[in-house]
């Protein structure tokens, strides 16, 4: 190897990404990254979006990854910009995003020196990254961001961080071209268990109330995953269910579409993950958002569940069928053995189900008292739908009661559509993950729907979104409240409200004027269309204030602890429920 | 209207179709192939104690420096449900080459190396130097009133020597933790 075939760390990791098909990366440049963003200043073919603060940066990479199916690429510096970064990667270890963080670290010999924005980078990520490298060696460096992407993007996919000490950045190393690397280290996935697959599609051709509970790793499999979701669906004609993370892998328009479960799911799917003898768990891992009180959860079902991680079955829920793999791999093989045995399934018992489900339908669950005076809730997101579900729209939310809502009314007939943090809940992460989207999307429709307390919590990226003329919309559904808190409190909680009110919030609309965007309010039902429609028009971003009314609560609510058959309904349902149906148990 | 709702008929609550055996915690020795990289044991015991395992021993060296393989043997307790979720947890990570239960493998040579200090005088003494010749300990080092020995066996062994040499002036005990390997001429 002559001198003159190697290259500085900084021109590698520039040249890694480049050969990984990186086109943006979200970042902040500090002291110990400064070489990598030298190089990055002296090249064309990566686009670099700075934000505000770090966290964003993980956001925005995982609002990039999830609406494209890319890995998500985020710069930060040593220290604090590593800190900084820990939210937004554990956010995405626990919702299987794929992101690659590059942070800069302190020289190599000045490591463990306690140095100026020294932190140990790996040992504070290494829980929260699928796995984490420190390069101490500018000739491995290739080899290792590469292997990064490997690791980001295969099997279950999640976050990892590299660490560039900046003596590495500097020094000369060997570049290794992307498939040059080994791939040994990949763990391999094992071949699917045929007698397990066709002891399923035994009980599935048998089963008498079958219901299909899907989640986000369907989304992660891919379109053919989605595809043979739907066709499974659509030949079996068995009921679907979705998790908040894989909402919009059966679309919402679809006829066998009960609506997300959970605990803030549907009455239908509830009772029908309760009632099942059959159920067929694909790419979704037994949240307890999900299961509620496990030693009452869907007590007499045979369970199937088919999922890529092998640590993910019998976690939560004991299962009858594992399925380790894909989801595209097995479900492409269960339908096609399905379909070499006739196709047949339990017609005349699964009519007898669907009318119970539709009896459970007709409760209406989410029915709610309008208001002619004030702004509810649920209709300000009931009318954003309806204006904007002809657009090629994505949407992103915060945390709280607004992403109950949104995941109840709003409909996803795609997937990649709906980006929201689940597994994690991070309070700030709609902003900065919609940024991430526009970014991706230039010419979609990206709403952030809101709570205005979530919203604060990322609201400096206001000056990314100026910067880059991301025509974002900050759909805020402002209830002067810790919404989500403050039900919690008043249900459980002795309607003892400690600290779960905004106070001192900021008028947004001169917010929004302070930095040169549009911004609206409306707190009157009659023009809340209009007010959605100038958003929708408005060529920049926009910040919507919705002042809506401020007690509401989202039901339905699974208590925690309590079995898919305690619901509470709201108010309204409960009167049309009484009226309508005179016993329904709740 | 059939919003039927079985009420308390479920494998809980109606009566224990549970196996018995479900819950019983069981010790297991679990053989770990890593890479031997730097943070690989931190990545391992992180695991145990970010989802609140048991480590009863555990013990770690490079086994095969030319592969830079190192094996980590690690004792835990637990329910099947829980030991099978380590073994899944395990595999997940990166540099975990391999994940052995030698527990359900079969039968494994399980040893522990302890050193002991024992200082004392007269009938003490001779008694000490008696019983290490009964257990098979070494002596490694000697003073005039002190005697270190050096033991192998099972930690039942250890466990047992350590007992018969605290009235007779034991000082100090250095443990190495479990290694272990399967019997047989299997490689794992």
């Amino acid at each position: 190897m002559t001198q003159a075939n190697k290259i500085t760390g900084a021109e590698i990791v520039i040249k890694a990404l480049i050969d990984q098909g990186v086109d943006t990366v979200f970042g902040y440049p500090g002291g110990a990254i400064l070489p990598i963003y030298d190089e990055l200043f002296q090249q064309k073919k990566i686009k670099h979006i700075l934000v505000r603060h770090e966290q964003a940066a993980t956001h925005a990479a995982e609002g990039y990854a999830r609406s494209t199916g890319k890995i998500g690429v985020v710069f930060v510096t040593s220290g604090p910009g590593a800190t900084n970064s820990v939210t937004g990667l554990t956010d995405a270890l626990m919702d299987s995003v794929p992101i690659v963080v590059i942070s800069g670290q302190v020289p190599t010999f000045m490591i463990g020196n306690d140095a100026f924005q020294e932190a140990d980078t790996v040992g504070i990520t290494r829980p929260c990254t699928k796995h984490n490298w420190l390069v101490k060696d500018t000739n491995k460096l290739a080899e290792t961001i590469h292997k990064a992407f490997e690791v980001a993007g295969s099997g279950r996919p999640g976050p990892v961080l590299v660490d560039v000490p900046k003596d590495v950045q500097f020094a000369s190393g060997r570049y290794t071209k992307k498939n040059e690397i080994k791939r040994d280290f990949i763990k391999k996935e094992p071949p699917i268990d045929l007698n397990m697959l066709d002891e399923a599609i035994n009980r599935l051709e048998l089963a008498e109330r079958p219901i299909i509970y899907s989640g986000g790793g369907v989304i992660n499999s891919g379109q053919s995953a989605v595809n043979s979701l739907r066709n499974l669906v659509a030949g079996t004609n068995f009921p679907i269910t979705s998790t908040l993370m894989g909402l919009g892998s059966y679309p919402a328009s679809g006829k066998n579409w009960l609506g997300m479960l959970g605990m803030h799911g549907t009455y239908e799917a509830n009772m029908s993950m309760h009632d099942c003898d059959f159920m067929l768990c694909i790419g979704a891992r037994f949240d307890d958002r999900i299961t509620g009180r496990i030693d009452a959860f869907s007590p007499n079902s045979y369970k199937v569940h088919i999922d890529i991680d092998p640590s993910s079955i019998n976690k939560n829920i004991t299962v009858e069928a594992p399925l380790i793999g894909d989801v595209s791999r097995i479900l492409s093989t269960l339908i096609a053995r399905w379909k070499e045995r006739g196709s047949k399934v339990n017609k005349k018992k699964l009519s007898a189900w669907w009318k119970s489900i539709n009896d459970w339908k007709g409760v209406k669950s989410l029915g709610y008292e309008n208001s002619s005076n004030v702004i509810k809730p649920q209709y300000a997101v009931q009318r954003l739908e309806e204006l904007t579900k002809s657009y090629s729209r994505f949407v992103s939310t915060e945390v709280g009661q607004h992403q109950m809502w949104a995941a109840q009314f709003m409909g996803f007939e795609e997937p990649n559509r709906w980006m929201t943090s689940g597994g994690l809940g991070t309070m700030g992460y709609g902003f900065p993950a919609s940024i991430g989207i526009q970014i991706a999307h230039p010419n979609s429709l990206v709403i952030n729907v809101a709570g205005e307390a979530s919203w604060l919590m990322n609201m400096q990226e206001l000056g990314t979104a100026v910067q880059y003329r991301l025509p974002v919309k900050q759909f805020i559904l402002n209830n002067e409240r810790l919404g989500m808190v403050r039900q919690w409190q008043e249900l459980l909680h002795g309607e003892r409200y400690s600290h779960s009110w905004s106070d001192a919030l900021p008028d947004f609309v001169k917010l929004a004027e302070a930095y040169g965007i549009k911004g609206i309010r409306c707190e009157d039902p009659a023009r809340l269309d209009d007010g959605i429609r100038e958003m929708i028009e408005c060529p920049g971003p926009v910040i919507f204030d919705c002042l809506v009314e401020k007690h509401e609560n989202c039901f339905p609510m699974i208590p925690s602890g309590k079995a898919h058959n305690e619901m509470i309904l709201g108010e309204q349902t409960e009167k049309n429920s009484i009226s309508d149906d005179g016993a329904v148990l709740v | 209207m059939s919003l039927k709702l079985k009420k308390g008929v479920n494998k809980q609550s109606a009566y224990n179709l549970r196996d018995p055996n479900l819950d019983y915690e069981a010790a297991h020795t679990l053989s770990i192939i890593v890479d031997n990289e730097s943070g690989v044991l931190a990545r391992v015991i992180g695991l145990f104690s970010g989802r609140g395992y048991n480590i009863d021993s555990l013990t770690v060296a490079e086994v095969d420096p030319n592969g830079h393989r190192s094996r980590i043997t690690i004792v835990t307790t637990g329910t099947p449900k829980v030991v099978n979720q380590i073994k899944a947890q395990l595999n997940r990570m990166v540099p975990v080459h391999e994940v052995i239960d030698l527990t359900l493998k079969g039968k494994a040579v399980q040893r522990e190396l302890a050193i002991f200090k024992v200082v004392g005088n007269g009938n003490q003494r001779v008694e000490s130097l008696r019983l290490a010749d009964v257990f098979r300990a070494k002596v490694v080092d000697s003073t005039l009133k002190s005697f270190t020995f050096e033991l192998t066996g099972t930690s039942e062994k250890i466990d047992a020597f350590a007992e018969l040499m605290a009235p007779l002036g034991l000082k100090e005990i250095a443990r190495t933790g479990i290694v272990a390997l399967l019997r047989g001429d299997n490689s794992n």
